[in-house]
C-alpha cells in the first residue's frame, strides 16, 4: 500500500476494518458436499484509541474470527484492516513483524494458553526475549516487575501455571500480553471462566492498566452484564454481521436491533427478579 | 408426583441427608492438602429446588461428585450421605458398591453437566443417546423407548421432536444441546437431579431459556433439583433454598427470599453486591467495580479460626483464633461471630 492508501486511512480510529469477510469451507471429502460458513460478512469496524470496545454476540456469531483476523492469526478473504492509519493487509511478513508486538491477545482458557512446563517468570520473559527487549538478569527482573503490576507476588515467579488459581493465571496471561507495551489488547472471552468477584477484580486491573499505559481494548464476551459494567462502546454481532453499534448507553439502554433487544431484555428480567428478591418482595 | 412445588407441602423425611461429609483429595509428594469439603451437614427435601452458591474452589463440584459417587479414586470421604427414594430403602451413598450404583445413577439420581457439547457422543444421534439411558434402566421395547424419548424432548421445549431425534450434536446450537442434556438426565424420571453450572457458557437469552426449561420440568416431574452456580442472580425467583459454600464450609443456608433480603454472613453480603446494576448502562462514569478483596488460599484452611477471616471486612481477633459455631434460627443458619452486625 502506498501513500494514497495512507491518506485514505482514518485519523481517529486505532484499528479499522473495511468490508472484512471471511468464509470457512467445510467437508469436501470423497463425494461429500461442501458447506460454506460465512464467519464474517462485510464487517466495518472502528476502534477508537484509549477506549474499551466490547464485542458481543452468541456462539457462532463470528466474534472470535474477527478477533483472530485483527490479531493477524487469520487472513480474511476480502476487506482491509488498518492499524494506526496503515493498512496491514495484505502486508508482507517483515512489516507485520513490526506490528505484532503492538497487538496482543489474552485467551479464554488460561490453562491452555500458558506453557505448563514454564515458570511464571519464564512465561512473561519469553516475548521480551524473542523481541530482544531485555537480556540476561534484566529479563527476570522485568518479569517480576510485570507480575507486581498485575497484582501477583514476585515470590511466585518460580511457580508453574497450574499452581495458580484461574484468576491468577489470567493475571499472568495479562502480564505476558502487556510485557511488550502493546497499544491494542484483544481479550477473547478472557473473563468467561471466572467467578463474579474474580471477574470484577480482573476488570479493575484492566481499567488500571488502561489508565497507566493508555491501552485500547477489544473485549469479546457473550456476557452482557459483564460488558455493561465497563465498555465505552458496544458492538453486537449476529451471524457474521455487525447488527448494532454505539455507546454503552445507547446500545444497552435503548437497543434497536431485535437480537440486541432480546439480550438486553433477558438481562433486565434476570436483574429485576434479583432486585425484587433483595427488596423482599414476592417473586 | 406432585403438580406444583408451591402447592404441595414438603415431605416429612428428607430425600437426601448429608451428615458430616468431609472429602480430601490425594496429595502429591506428601504435601498437606486441605479438605475440599469440611463437615457438611445438609438436608434436601422432596419437591424443592436448592441452589448451591460459591466461587471456584468452594467445593460445589466436589459435593455433586460425592452425591453421585463420582469422586476420583484415592480421595477420602468421611461421613454419610443418606438417600431415601420413594420406592426403595434408605441407602448410604458413600458406602454403595459399584454394582448397586448402576441401578441408582441415571435412574434415581441424574446429573446435568457444564458442557453438554463434551458429554454427548458426536457420532451418535441425540435421540439414541437419550434412549440409551432408558435401555440401561428398564426393559422397554425399542418403540416404547423412542416414544418416551420424544415425549421428553417435547417436555424440554422442542416442537419438531421427530427431526431432533435424528440429529447429531453438531447440528444443534448451544442452547439446544443443553436441552438435550436435560432430556437425557430426566428421561428416567429421577428423584434427584444435579445441575452443575449448566448455563455458564451461554449468553443471557439462552441462559433464561434453560432456567425456564429446568423450572417447568421440575414442576411437571417433581424431581428435586440441586442447582450449582457462582451467580446469585440466577437463583432469584428460581430456587427455594440456597446453600452458600466457601472453602469447603457451609457459611450460610436458608430460603432464597430470606437470604437475599437479609444476608447475615459477610461473604454472602459481598456476593450479593457483585451483580451489576443496569443503571450503570445509563451513567457515563466508569468507576472501580465492587469486589470481595483477595482470594481463597490453601493457608486459609490451616488457621484455627474462621475460613473467611483473611478476606473478611468485619473480622475481629476472635475470628482468627476460633472457628465460629453454626447458629440456627428456624430454617436459616449461619456460621459467623458477627452476623448480627
Amino acid at each position: 500500500m502506498g501513500i494514497e492508501a495512507t491518506a485514505r486511512a482514518p485519523k481517529t480510529a486505532l484499528v479499522r476494518t473495511t468490508a472484512l469477510s471471511k468464509r470457512y469451507v467445510q467437508g469436501g471429502g470423497i463425494s461429500r458436499k461442501t458447506f460454506v460458513i460465512n464467519a464474517l460478512s462485510d464487517v466495518d469496524l472502528d476502534i477508537a484509541p484509549g477506549c474499551l470496545t466490547a464485542l458481543v454476540g452468541g456462539s457462532g456469531s463470528g466474534k472470535s474470527t474477527l478477533a483472530r483476523c485483527l490479531a493477524m492469526m487469520e487472513k480474511p478473504d476480502a476487506g482491509e484492516i488498518w492499524f494506526e492509519g496503515k493498512s496491514i493487509l495484505p502486508g508482507n511478513l517483515r512489516e507485520l513483524a513490526h506490528l505484532r508486538p503492538k497487538i496482543q491477545m489474552v485467551f479464554q482458557d488460561s490453562a491452555g494458553a500458558l506453557n505448563p512446563r514454564f515458570s511464571a517468570a519464564q512465561i512473561i520473559a519469553e516475548p521480551l526475549e524473542i523481541q530482544r527487549r531485555e537480556t540476561g538478569p534484566r529479563l527476570r527482573e522485568r518479569a517480576c516487575e510485570l507480575m507486581e503490576e498485575v497484582g501477583l507476588s514476585p515470590d511466585w515467579a518460580n511457580r508453574r501455571p497450574l499452581e495458580f488459581s484461574g484468576g491468577q493465571r489470567q493475571r499472568l496471561a495479562i502480564a505476558r500480553a502487556i510485557a511488550l507495551r502493546p497499544a491494542f489488547l484483544i481479550l477473547d472471552e478472557s473473563l468467561s471462566g471466572l467467578d463474579l468477584s474474580t471477574q470484577a477484580q480482573i476488570l479493575n486491573l484492566l481499567l488500571d492498566l488502561q489508565a497507566a499505559h493508555s491501552l485500547t481494548y477489544l473485549l469479546i464476551s457473550h456476557d452482557l452484564t459483564l460488558v455493561g459494567q465497563v465498555a465505552d462502546s458496544v458492538v453486537v454481532m449476529h451471524q457474521g454481521r455487525i447488527v448494532e453499534r454505539g455507546s454503552r448507553q445507547q446500545v444497552l439502554g435503548n437497543p434497536q436491533h431485535a437480537h440486541t433487544q432480546g439480550l438486553v431484555g433477558s438481562v433486565r428480567i434476570l436483574e429485576s427478579a434479583f432486585r425484587t428478591a433483595q427488596a423482599g418482595g414476592r417473586q | 408426583m406432585q403438580a406444583s412445588s408451591d402447592l404441595v407441602p414438603m415431605g416429612t423425611s428428607p430425600l437426601l441427608g448429608v451428615r458430616g461429609l468431609t472429602v480430601r483429595y490425594p496429595a502429591g509428594g506428601g504435601q498437606h492438602v486441605p479438605s475440599a469439603l469440611h463437615k457438611i451437614d445438609l438436608d434436601i427435601w422432596p419437591g424443592e429446588i436448592v441452589g448451591i452458591l460459591g466461587e471456584s474452589g468452594a467445593g460445589k463440584s466436589t459435593l455433586a461428585s460425592s452425591i453421585l459417587g463420582l469422586l476420583p479414586t484415592g480421595s477420602n470421604a468421611e461421613g454419610s450421605i443418606f438417600f431415601q427414594s420413594q420406592d426403595s430403602q434408605c441407602l448410604d451413598l458413600l458406602r454403595l458398591d459399584e454394582s448397586r450404583w448402576r441401578a441408582v445413577r441415571g435412574s434415581k439420581i441424574a446429573m446435568i453437566f457444564q458442557e453438554p457439547g463434551l458429554c454427548l457422543n458426536p457420532v451418535m444421534r441425540v435421540g439414541d443417546q437419550i434412549a440409551e439411558v432408558i435401555r440401561a434402566h428398564s426393559n422397554l421395547e425399542h418403540a416404547q423407548r423412542k416414544q418416551e424419548c420424544e415425549a421428553m424432548l417435547r417436555e424440554v421445549g422442542f416442537s419438531d421432536v421427530e427431526r431432533v431425534y435424528k440429529t447429531y450434536p453438531h447440528q444443534l446450537s448451544g442452547g439446544q444441546l443443553h436441552r438435550v442434556a436435560i432430556a437425557q438426565a430426566l428421561v428416567c424420571r429421577p428423584d434427584l437431579v444435579i445441575a452443575d453450572e449448566p448455563t455458564r457458557s451461554l449468553d443471557v437469552a439462552a441462559q433464561a431459556e434453560i432456567l425456564n426449561v429446568l423450572r417447568e420440568t421440575h414442576r411437571k416431574l417433581g424431581s428435586v433439583l440441586i442447582f450449582i452456580t457462582h451467580n446469585p442472580a440466577l437463583l432469584a425467583g428460581f430456587a427455594d433454598r440456597v446453600v452458600i459454600l466457601y472453602g469447603g464450609h457451609i457459611v450460610e443456608e436458608g430460603p432464597v427470599a430470606q437470604i437475599f433480603r437479609r444476608p447475615l454472613h459477610p461473604y454472602t453480603k459481598g456476593l450479593l453486591q457483585l451483580f451489576p446494576s443496569s443503571q450503570q448502562y445509563a451513567s457515563l462514569s466508569r468507576g472501580q467495580l465492587p469486589v470481595i478483596p483477595g482470594s481463597l488460599t490453601d493457608a486459609d484452611h490451616l488457621t484455627p479460626g474462621c475460613i473467611f477471616e483473611p478476606r473478611c471486612s468485619a473480622r475481629t481477633t476472635v475470628c482468627r483464633s476460633e472457628s465460629p459455631i453454626e447458629e440456627i434460627q428456624h430454617d436459616h443458619r449461619v456460621s459467623c461471630f458477627h452476623h448480627g452486625n
